[in-house]
């Protein structure tokens, strides 16, 4: 209903609006034709992937990266539930709602991408302890179930059944923490994925601690997206920006870049890899890149002017979702390409399925928090 | 490094590859090609979802590739829904009908082997199952049985690796001194004598001893300690927090109740709104 009076709205929209959906009309456009072609053609059709090289632009961006930055979810529930940081209540739904709209995508972004796709359930029943994949589908496919009981509430709100919301608030603590504990577990266990390849990833990425580096980094990019998230919804719903909250988060942003970097640096010396950062190598480089993007919002976040200042912490949690997404497209992209000896560049194709799915997630947003009580109090807080 | 004796000597089927006694016949491919209805038409140069074995020459020997059948494959035990499997006999075979096309195995596997079916919209992963039907009913592998010079060789294990030890020793002048999978990531099923070092054969050197999935399981073999550890730990802190704060709730409540209107502006509440 809401919908249908907003197309008639059309007409009145402003030119950057119209701009605006209009991009993303033609991402869906594009990204419909390259569903198609995938589905009935197969991956060699859309993807640039070959034997050499089998994984690529989609398991970098969409699965490996998309969990790092679906971490908002379950650091923020924690923070609330587990540690009692009730003031930063009124951004635990829009970011649980994020969560949940991210892991769809990284499920959809694998039915893109697996072979056999139809055979997704499989990890259900045929059983391998020994394979981290095993592991990462197991915790992914419990931790939506998990991200599915955080987020009823809101929906059971909006049609007044308030039996079973009382039912969930009972519960949430322990589901809170099932959550915290499965996040915890597959998203080192998403570095831990890399672990088989020593001679296939190149040492600046290979550790054995890859585990607890994508621990580490997951919890820093989590502050780091609700902050961003809060900005761009502040933006697109006209609501005030909670200027205190996101101060608060960006301390806890940066507590966990320093954390991240102090062991990142620590095991390059334990490792003795560190000639190799001076060596000019192609992937030298783009270790520079990650470390510089993290050290950018750290400095940011450590001047006492700009501190507390919203435009700068946005700035600073946009670095750092970059510098941790950097950190994945090497571990799964950059590191692998020498080893691989094939050279790869993602296909046309991977990056506009990539990008359609980021369109879908941000549509869904978009029209579920018209629908459901996202922001309960929609109270302007400080600036907008 | 420490090496489990008893797999590295197991005594599962093996293949023994002389590429010093091989004379490019391509029969092997032939027969393979055959017995696996495979679409290839050899001889080609390079492994893929065609074939599954290949002959090829470099400074004037002949050597082939093909899946090196691990004593601790790398690929079943990444597999997550148990696709490869191990089998007792010694053959890596292939469930197609259980995998879901996620080419972890093509990522992990050490000697880059599986393949894949990139052209099809149902793909299969492609690699040499050690002809195992065959081997199950007591055979041998078909391009073992079809090569006219002893080039390859079908037994067991332990049998061909001390013949392959033997050989070494008898002409030193042919072979290098290197018995290639014997301790290669634990030990391979498939070995091989060269007299051209392996490394210029394409062949890499620098695997190590170690099974590679024991990399992995290091890490997932904490995975029950670290759930019931941290939910432990978190149940108490959590447990801890929300204790104090109801304390502290209390304590207000009381001093509000004892001496009403007395301090209550300046004592804020703990900022505590519903759940959910």
């Amino acid at each position: 209903m809401n919908l249908a009076m907003e197309i008639k709205q059309v007409r009145h929209w402003s030119t950057s609006r119209k701009i605006f959906w209009g991009i993303i009309g033609l991402i869906l456009l594009q990204g419909l034709y390259f569903s198609a072609v995938r589905f009935f053609s197969g991956l060699g059709a859309v993807t640039n992937l070959t034997d050499e090289f089998p994984w690529g632009f989609w398991i970098a961006f969409d699965v490996i990266g998309g969990v790092a930055l679906a971490s908002g979810g379950f650091t923020l529930a924690f923070l609330v539930y587990i540690m009692g940081y009730h003031r930063y209540h009124s951004v635990v739904r829009p970011t649980i709602l994020t969560a949940f709209l991210g892991y769809i995508l990284v499920s959809v972004g694998l039915i893109y991408d697996l072979g056999k796709y139809f055979n997704i359930w499989h990890p259900l029943v045929m059983w391998n302890p020994h394979s981290v994949m095993f592991e990462v589908a197991w915790c992914v496919m419990l931790y939506s179930i998990v991200l599915f009981l955080e987020f009823l509430p809101v929906v059971l709100e909006k049609y007044n059944l308030s039996g079973p919301l009382r039912l969930l608030q009972k519960i949430t603590i322990p589901v809170v923490l099932l959550g915290v504990l499965l996040s915890t577990l597959h998203q080192s266990s998403l570095g831990s994925v890399y672990l088989i390849v020593p001679a296939k990833l190149h040492q600046l990425w290979y550790t054995p601690i890859l585990p607890l580096l994508f621990f580490l980094s997951a919890v820093t990019v989590g502050p780091a997206m609700v902050i961003l998230e809060s900005a761009v919804s502040a933006r697109l719903f006209h609501r005030g920006l909670e200027t205190h909250i996101i101060a608060d988060l960006a301390d806890f942003q940066l507590v966990g870049i320093i954390v991240y970097l102090g062991v990142k640096i620590q095991d390059l010396f334990v490792r003795d890899v560190f000639g190799c950062l001076a060596s000019g190598q192609f992937e030298c480089f783009h270790f520079w890149g990650e470390i510089l993007l993290l050290v950018m919002a750290m400095l940011i976040l450590m001047i006492p002017g700009m501190r507390r200042h919203p435009k700068w912490i946005i700035g600073s949690a946009t670095l750092t979702v970059l510098g941790i997404l950097y950190n994945r497209f090497n571990v799964a992209w950059t590191g692998m390409l020498r080893s691989s000896g094939g050279e790869y560049t993602p296909a046309v194709g991977e990056i506009g399925i990539s990008l359609f799915l980021v369109a879908l997630g941000l549509m869904a947003f978009y029209f579920i928090a018209k629908w459901l009580p996202i922001f309960p109090e929609l109270k302007k807080r400080g600036e907008g | 490094m420490a090496i489990d004796m008893k797999q590295n000597n197991g005594s599962g089927k093996a293949i023994l590859l002389d590429f010093t006694e091989c004379i490019g016949c391509g029969a092997c491919e032939d027969a393979c090609e055959r017995e696996h209805n495979l679409p290839a038409d050899p001889p080609e140069d390079e492994l893929n979802h065609k074939n599954y074995t290949i002959v090829l020459k470099e400074k004037g020997q002949f050597y082939r590739r093909m899946c090196m059948h691990c004593l601790e494959p790398t690929c079943a035990s990444v597999c997550p829904v148990t696709a490869l499997e191990k089998t007792d006999l010694g053959a890596v075979i292939y469930h197609e009908d259980k995998c879901i096309g996620c080419r972890y195995c093509m990522m992990a596997c050490p000697f880059q082997i599986p393949k894949y079916e990139w052209g099809k919209a149902v793909p299969v992963i492609r690699k040499c199952v050690m002809c195992f039907d065959r081997v199950k009913a007591g055979g041998e592998t078909a391009c073992a049985w079809v090569c006219p010079t002893g080039a390859c060789r079908f037994g067991e294990r332990d049998r061909l690796l001390a013949l392959a030890h033997r050989r070494i020793e008898a002409f030193p002048n042919r072979y290098v001194d290197y018995v290639y999978g014997e301790e290669e990531v634990g030990g391979t099923g498939v070995l091989m004598l060269s007299g051209v070092p392996f490394e210029d054969l394409g062949f890499q050197m620098d695997l190590g001893y170690t099974p590679l999935p024991e990399l992995t399981w290091t890490v997932m073999s904490k995975i029950p300690n670290i759930v019931i550890t941290g939910g432990l730990l978190l149940g108490g802190i959590s447990w801890i927090i929300h204790r104090r704060m109801d304390i502290e709730r209390e304590n207000l409540e009381q001093k509000a109740s004892v001496e009403p209107g007395a301090d209550a502006k300046h004592v804020k509440p703990p900022d505590e709104e519903g759940q959910g």
